[in-house]
């Protein structure tokens, strides 16, 4: 088949001007865009610089943005991006600086991970064999482990875009990951060291993560794990918890959301609420105030709202 | 730049950072080299498992004869013995690490069943042991604070008064290149998949360690014992695990029939792999194959099962082969996977091949894939490779930073780097050739997957031999388009296929020196196994003429050699 492929160029060396490069190469029919990038840069121009290694999806070397989306290059099939061969755009990852072509450089990415103390801390004497825990624990841990370090998550994340200080969902899923393992000793540390600014509470659950990861893992999902662990564990003076707990409170009262009642509710101290003066003016100035402003009134039929929360607290508790 | 360590490593795979660990909990300053990032190394790929008699019925004696019987009697009975009294606590220590093993309903280690092996002794994560093993690995060399030097490419050994004494490095980001100083070098940069086309292996396998050792005078030993894996897809040479067939999936022909039982009526698809390839290679040859291929079939255990411990096999067939293996069989072959062979490293990974003045590369370790320490002989088993890595990985990084801490660092500085320099950029100042990287790379993987596969005889391995010679001839004249100092990865790829092309001499040569079938050396004009002269080791030594190949005793504690079935 025909692949039409159009690359995101840089080269430090040279005049250091991003621009695109186009190129058509032959390829078999199951080929990768991988293939085309690597058929490129051996047989067609080796100035392309691309990072790849095992093909399999496996060594998360090969994460780029294609038509505008993360992905690894290794097994996103041409058939799927260009159904009807038609031109595909490959870019290097979002959030991270471009080192050249396609290779970005990996140190913010890396670093994010070291953040979180990624090992495991037993405490106590070890078994002389191993730890005795249940499979469903493992199994459960597993589905975060398969995730392999790639960066598409980070790439794309829209957090990060914003607030390059944010942990982010590699780290945090990863963070996840020792958590919950039961041979940990240091849940509560790790959940107060990922309570804090910049990390799991500031997560906007826009799914990016979740579409984008090559291996299934969804690290939102495991994010949000780690806000109900964090709860569970007491840690409940977050501007994040204060803000999920508001919101679910004035839908269940309500039947919908308070906007200006969440915006206070979600800061702590008083200080930090008299900051939320100017954002209002500004609201009010730029005609995003809610209609209601301040006066929120319940819905229409807010009653049965009201119930499934208590039916599901009753579930709960 | 100079840099300077007691103990330098080179490669981050499982192998490089366990030794690594070891180093430094005996307290030496040890810092690791690696041309790709630590969880991007090929020891991602092995799914399988890792093996070790753990279980209350198992045995390490059995563990070793198993191993010793798979090596077709080539493996090194000393090591063998090691590998499998070590394995048990090795294992116990992954899982303290952090390893996510799976578990039995009692919440204990999990084994699964694999190839060439009498008791259920793999233990395993999924289908993503290697993966999860490597994580762990480099989670635990953050937890020791070990300086790793990510993107740095070796370019040569630092010999100095009879000794190595550390390397010289392009750093990939900037093009600029470093002297490092060590009083020891363990290299584990894994095998040489690249120089066959097709392959398993990763793109970042192209011999470089083996290539830097021989270089220096150290010997390159049983090379002409490489792997072909009996499960790999036709598509792109990707692996499915043996851990299906573990799991109890079958082989079966264009008739329908599990032709397992016509050459290992006991062990069936779960025989050893040289065995099980070489009968594949059989049936295809015989017109009972389809299209090249023989068929894997899954569909018998059940999408459950397909989806919670094969789930990474199940995505790779359904992404490079348009089959669900849940409900259709996967066309199959077998493909070049590992090499046995490798730089000849003691059970401390220390590269020595005799006792005299001479017989050794002082300050010079090997381990993993690149080493050839010989545990896998003729034919290593599944699941033994990860197990490699840990028992060597810790042991050499023990012997290295007892070494080092007895040694000088030699005085070199700077200027070092100096005849690297020049050679890469006569490289780059090359004009424009006809003939590019990637062309000749192409040409040695189709002759070596050509004549030095499944069955070989003389006049393929002589071909073998001359086309390779040829294409270092022409390796001569390539010039490169890419000038940069930045990420250049033409540069790299050049560097990668000079070493990979006098692993691949090395490889044909020694094929065509060994005249005997053995493991997965089968000639077709030796079809026997021959004991009385062939029950040696082949070592190969740099000369200018090309290798000079010499013999080794093997060596044999318990087991004699004995008529080998399955």
């Amino acid at each position: 088949m025909e692949a039409k492929v159009r690359v995101a160029r840089y080269d430090p060396d040279g005049n250091r001007d991003h621009h695109f490069d186009e190129y058509t190469v032959q390829l078999a029919e199951n080929a990768m865009v991988l293939d085309a990038l690597i058929d490129i840069r051996e047989n067609v121009d080796e100035t392309l610089s691309v990072r790849c290694s095992c093909r399999s999806a496996i060594c998360g070397s090969c994460a780029m943005r294609v038509n505008g989306k993360a992905t690894l290059v290794c097994n996103t099939p041409m058939s799927r991006v260009a159904p009807n061969g038609e031109q595909i755009t490959v870019e290097p990852m979002g959030n991270m600086p471009v080192l050249k072509d396609l290779v970005v450089d990996l140190e913010v990415f890396w670093n994010k991970v070291k953040a979180i103390t990624p090992w495991i801390q037993p405490e106590g004497p070890k078994p002389e064999r191993e730890y005795i825990v249940a499979d469903e624990h493992m199994q459960n841990l597993i589905n975060t482990v398969q995730c392999i370090l790639c960066g598409a998550c980070v790439s794309d994340c829209t957090v990060l875009e914003v607030d390059p200080s944010f942990m982010g969902p590699a780290a945090l899923a990863k963070a996840y990951r020792f958590a919950a393992d039961p041979r940990d000793g240091h849940k509560q540390e790790r959940l107060e060291l990922y309570s804090q600014a910049s990390g799991m509470w500031d997560c906007t659950h826009c799914f990016q993560c979740v579409e984008v990861c090559p291996k299934g893992v969804a690290p939102m999902d495991w994010i949000l794990e780690l806000r109900r662990e964090a709860e569970a564990a007491g840690l409940k003076d977050h501007n994040g918890v204060r803000h999920s707990e508001s919101l679910a409170h004035s839908v269940k009262e309500s039947g919908w959301l308070d906007e200006a009642k969440l915006a206070m509710d979600s800061y702590g101290k008083f200080s930090d609420k008299l900051k939320l003066v100017p954002v209002g003016v500004r609201t009010i100035l730029k005609g995003k105030m809610p209609k209601t402003g301040p006066f929120h009134h319940k819905r229409p039929g807010a009653e049965h709202v009201t119930r499934i929360f208590e039916e599901l607290e009753g579930k709960h508790s | 730049m100079v840099f300077e360590h007691d103990v330098l490593i080179i490669g981050a795979g499982l192998a490089g950072l366990r030794a690594g660990i070891e180093a430094k909990r005996k307290g030496v300053d040890v810092a690791i080299l690696t041309k790709v990032y630590p969880v991007r190394s090929h020891t991602n790929a092995a799914q399988g498992g890792i093996n070790a008699s753990l279980d209350e019925g198992d045995s390490w004696e059995s563990h070793a004869y198993d191993t010793v019987k798979g090596s077709d009697y080539l493996g090194d009975q000393d090591a063998i013995e090691i590998l499998a009294q070590e394995a048990p606590s090795d294992i116990i220590e992954l899982e303290h690490m952090g390893v996510i093993f799976n578990r039995d309903e009692e919440g204990r280690l999990g084994t699964r069943a694999f190839g060439g092996a009498s008791h259920a002794r793999t233990y395993f994560v999924a289908d993503i042991t290697g993966q999860a093993l490597l994580h762990v690995g480099y989670e635990q060399s953050l937890k020791y604070k070990i300086p790793t030097y990510n993107e740095f490419f070796a370019t040569s050994l630092i010999y100095e008064d009879g000794a190595v004494k550390g390397c010289v490095a392009i750093e990939m980001r900037t093009g600029e290149l470093h002297v490092f100083k060590a009083k020891a070098v363990i290299i584990a940069s894994g095998g040489v998949g690249r120089a066959f086309e097709p392959s398993t292996n990763a793109l970042i396998c192209t011999g470089d360690g083996m290539a830097l050792a021989y270089r220096v005078g150290a010997p390159l030993m049983d090379m002409e014992m490489v792997q072909y894996h009996p499960t790999t897809l036709p598509s792109n040479g990707a692996l499915l695990t043996e851990g299906a067939r573990g799991e109890g999936a079958y082989l079966v022909n264009s008739n329908g029939d599990r032709f397992m039982s016509t050459y290992a009526p006991n062990m069936l698809e779960l025989a050893s792999r040289d065995v099980v390839s070489r009968s594949e290679q059989t049936e295809i040859n015989a017109g009972r194959g389809i299209d090249g291929c023989v068929m894997l079939d899954c569909r018998h255990l059940g999408a459950d099962l397909i989806h919670s411990k094969l789930r990474q096999i199940w995505e790779l067939a359904r992404d490079f082969s348009g089959v669900d293996l849940v409900t259709e069989p996967c066309p199959v072959r077998p493909g070049m996977h590992y090499i046995m062979g490798g730089i000849k490293a003691n059970f401390n990974g220390q590269v020595k091949w005799g006792e005299s003045a001479g017989q050794s590369v002082p300050g010079l370790y090997a381990i993993g894939e690149t080493s050839c320490i010989s545990i896998h002989g003729g034919n290593r088993l599944g699941a033994n490779s990860l197990l490699e890595l840990v028992v060597f990985g810790r042991r050499s990084g023990l012997h290295a930073a007892e070494y080092a801490m007895t040694q000088k660092h030699a005085n070199v500085g700077e200027s070092r780097a100096e005849i690297d320099r020049k050679k890469i950029t006569a490289l780059l100042e090359r004009p424009q050739a006809s003939d590019m990287v990637g062309k000749l790379r192409m040409e040695l993987g189709d002759t070596m997957n050509q004549h030095v596969a499944v069955f070989r005889d003389e006049a393929g391995l002589k071909t073998a031999v001359a086309k390779v010679k040829e294409l270092k001839q022409r390796y001569q004249g390539i010039g490169l388009q890419n000038k940069g100092k930045v990420f250049n990865t033409n540069l790299l790829s050049a560097l990668e296929l000079e070493n990979m092309l006098d692993v691949a001499e090395v490889i044909t040569e020694s094929a065509l020196y060994r005249k005997e079938s053995r493991g997965a050396q089968f000639r077709t004009d030796y079809p026997e196994r021959n004991d009385a002269e062939w029950l040696k080791h082949t070592l190969a030594f740099q000369t200018d003429s090309g290798p000079r190949l010499d013999a080794l005793e093997v060596t044999i504690t318990k087991w004699q050699p004995q008529k080998r079935t399955y």
